[in-house]
């Protein structure tokens, strides 16, 4: 396991080398100066000059990459040209929330896509099945962004027992609105997924021994099956975890959040290079360790694909 | 009641499994009844979809919902009709008194929980045992069953262990709670040859540790010849002979039956020249005649035939057979093994 861990890690490096020249190039690509974005309109072309070399801006871009890298190698993702702030403490300022959020969509996720799925399956063909299926349909098909404006017309505007937009003091209630619009397409597909295994487990040999032994109806779904049922399901929470951290710009930007999604749109909307770069590095790291722990996790859930051992069979 | 009759620790009588399919019903199991003597081995022989699987899930009523139902008869064990049992009342009974192994051994363990955890579980189930005892009656039960070294394969998960292995595994969790009657549905036909024997010989010796009786389920019929002691022929959802295992082999009085006994390889009979398959195919159990169930493949069929289907007869003693010419056949009247 530790060797197999290592070498996930080590895995990171190519990627973070692959993204690194992908987005270096399509910032080169785009025909702005730097140097006049942080220069008010009036300044001469001495100054201008003068900023670029500071900044590194005159080299050409491969030397500028592998200074970059250099840096990076140290942890210094550089320096914001819009705010002139290290990137790290702006992505420092605004990571943390994202991740709260996302955290909470996840809990919803699980809880209601997992026990929607759960009881879809083995009630089949019920009411509650279909009740289910129409309401994952919807809350797959219903656009994010339109599905969070209406939760702030409904619940913020009209009834006002939550807060509209933006993250307040922190507290709970700031969280429900975003972070159910944030889950609703993903809980839909963890509840129709959970579905699916779950009736092909049920079919499963190992589950007519389980009532042969006689075990309970919970028993044998709760234990026997679920267990089964949910491995390729963690996959998926795993995966839309990582996506979620840096992937909720639609959802950070509606409602305000002071997020990382958001801070990136924002640079991409100003041409703030460092920023958009150092937030989707950080993001890929967060996406590559998410699926190292999906990963871990699918070996603890499923024995056969653990990695060091080796028996013997008799 | 007579000493016989207190002698029988299960009745089935005039079972009838049906599966509703969009194809129409499908009469698995069409009016069986058969009973079980204690310490008896009962085979219950067929080919394949005839019904013999689905009487043994019945008995524990683990038929596939919801499209097969267990729709007539009554399953009489220790006076009470099984049929009738509660949902908390039939969960006491499996894996109890009644326990059940099933045919693949590869897929009747759960992949995700190790071979003790899953023999635990009926220890704990049923006589409430706590975990360390549950734990130190469960190395006793892999020990009995002969798995090598099993203190350490108590933790191993199932894909760890062979087929012969888990289906010793799949036997000491049915005997965990020394059951009365062990259900067998085809316990060896997904082993090789040499382990096939090894499962049989164990089930047979625990038979008499344990004081149990087993419904064995088989198309093998030298598993039969070896350890039954009465045998039930099925076929097409129904029994079409039943009587004690030298009476089938060596007596067989339904045309069906002898022609099982004539597609079979012996090593005894040197100038048998070659195997003689029976001509023709089972009926659809969608849509199954009225009369004689086997009547279209039966070359001594005769007028009668054409008639109501014939019930079970006793033509002798313990010796019940569906054909209006089963004592014929019996007698040797008609040439048993002719060509």
């Amino acid at each position: 396991m530790f060797y197999f861990i290592l070498r996930r890690i080590l895995q990171i490096i190519p990627v973070i080398i692959g993204v690194t020249l992908i987005l270096f190039t399509l910032m080169y690509i785009i025909p702005e100066d730097p140097a006049k974005l942080i220069l008010e309109k009036g300044a001469t072309p001495e100054a201008l000059q003068n900023l670029r070399v500071k900044m590194g801006i005159d080299k050409p871009v491969y030397v500028q990459y592998w200074r970059y890298i250099k840096q990076l190698a140290k942890g210094d993702l550089g320096t914001s040209y819009r705010y002139r702030r290290s990137v790290n403490s702006i992505l420092a300022d605004h990571y943390p929330n994202s991740i709260k959020l996302a955290l909470a969509a996840i809990i919803i996720e699980v809880i209601i896509g997992i026990f929607a799925g759960i009881v879809s399956a083995v009630k089949k063909f019920s009411f509650w099945d279909i009740l289910v299926t129409i309401s994952t349909t919807i809350a797959v098909c219903v656009p994010v962004y339109w599905l969070g404006m209406m939760l702030q017309v409904a619940f913020g505007l009209k009834l006002g027992w939550l807060p509209m937009s933006g993250m307040g003091d922190g507290s709970l209630r700031y969280y429900i609105l975003p972070a159910i619009t944030l889950a609703s397409v993903s809980t839909a597909f963890v509840a129709r997924m959970t579905r699916s295994t779950m009736l092909e487990v049920l079919s499963n040999d190992y589950i007519t021994t389980a009532y042969a032994k006689g075990l309970s109806n919970n028993m044998v779904i709760g234990k026997h099956a679920l267990k089964n049922a949910l491995i390729p399901v963690v996959t998926l929470i795993g995966v839309d975890l990582g996506s979620l951290m840096g992937g909720a710009i639609l959802t950070e930007t509606v409602f305000n959040w002071p997020g990382v999604g958001r801070t990136i749109y924002l640079a991409i909307l100003q041409r703030d290079a460092p920023v958009v770069i150092g937030g989707t590095i950080i993001l890929v790291i967060i996406f590559v360790a998410m699926n190292l722990i999906v990963d871990i996790v699918y070996a603890l859930l499923d024995p056969r694909i653990r990695y060091e051992k080796k028996e013997i069979q008799i | 009641m007579t000493e016989t009759e207190n002698n029988k620790i299960l009745e089935v009588k005039n079972l009838s499994t049906y599966f509703y399919t969009d194809d129409g019903v499908v009469k698995a199991v069409d009016d069986v009844s058969f009973d079980l003597k204690k310490g008896e081995t009962l085979g219950i022989v067929g080919e394949t979809g005839c019904g013999k699987s689905v009487t043994a899930l019945s008995i524990l009523r683990l038929i596939p919902q919801p499209l097969g139902r267990i729709v007539a008869g009554e399953i009489i064990f220790e006076g009470r009709d099984l049929l009738k049992l509660g949902q908390k009342d039939l969960q006491n009974l499996r894996g109890n008194k009644i326990s059940m192994i099933f045919q693949d051994p590869m897929t009747s363990l759960n992949p995700v929980y190790t071979v003790g955890n899953q023999v635990m579980e009926s220890l704990i189930v049923h006589r409430k045992l706590k975990k360390d005892e549950a734990r130190r009656e469960g190395l006793k039960l892999l020990e009995m069953v002969g798995i090598p070294e099993f203190k350490r394969r108590f933790n191993n998960y199932p894909h760890e262990f062979s087929g012969g292995m888990r289906q010793r595994v799949m036997i000491a969790m049915a005997i965990a709670n020394s059951p009365s009657i062990l259900i067998a549905d085809e316990p060896t036909t997904a082993l090789d040859v040499t382990v096939q024997a090894q499962i049989l010989e164990l089930m047979d010796e625990l038979k008499y540790k344990t004081n149990s009786s087993i419904i064995i389920i088989t198309h093998d019929l030298g598993v039969v010849a070896k350890y039954a002691n009465r045998v039930m022929v099925m076929y097409a959802g129904k029994p079409v002979e039943f009587s004690s295992v030298d009476n089938i082999f060596y007596k067989p009085a339904h045309p069906y039956t002898i022609g099982l006994m004539k597609s079979v390889t012996r090593l005894d009979e040197e100038k048998r020249g070659k195997l003689k398959p029976i001509e023709g195919l089972p009926p659809s159990l969608i849509d199954l005649p009225k009369f004689c169930i086997f009547r279209a493949r039966c070359k001594y069929a005769c007028d009668e035939c054409k008639g109501e289907y014939p019930p079970l007869k006793e033509i002798e003693k313990d010796h019940f057979v569906s054909c209006y010419r089963g004592k014929e056949f019996m007698e040797g009247i008609i040439e048993r093994f002719d060509n």
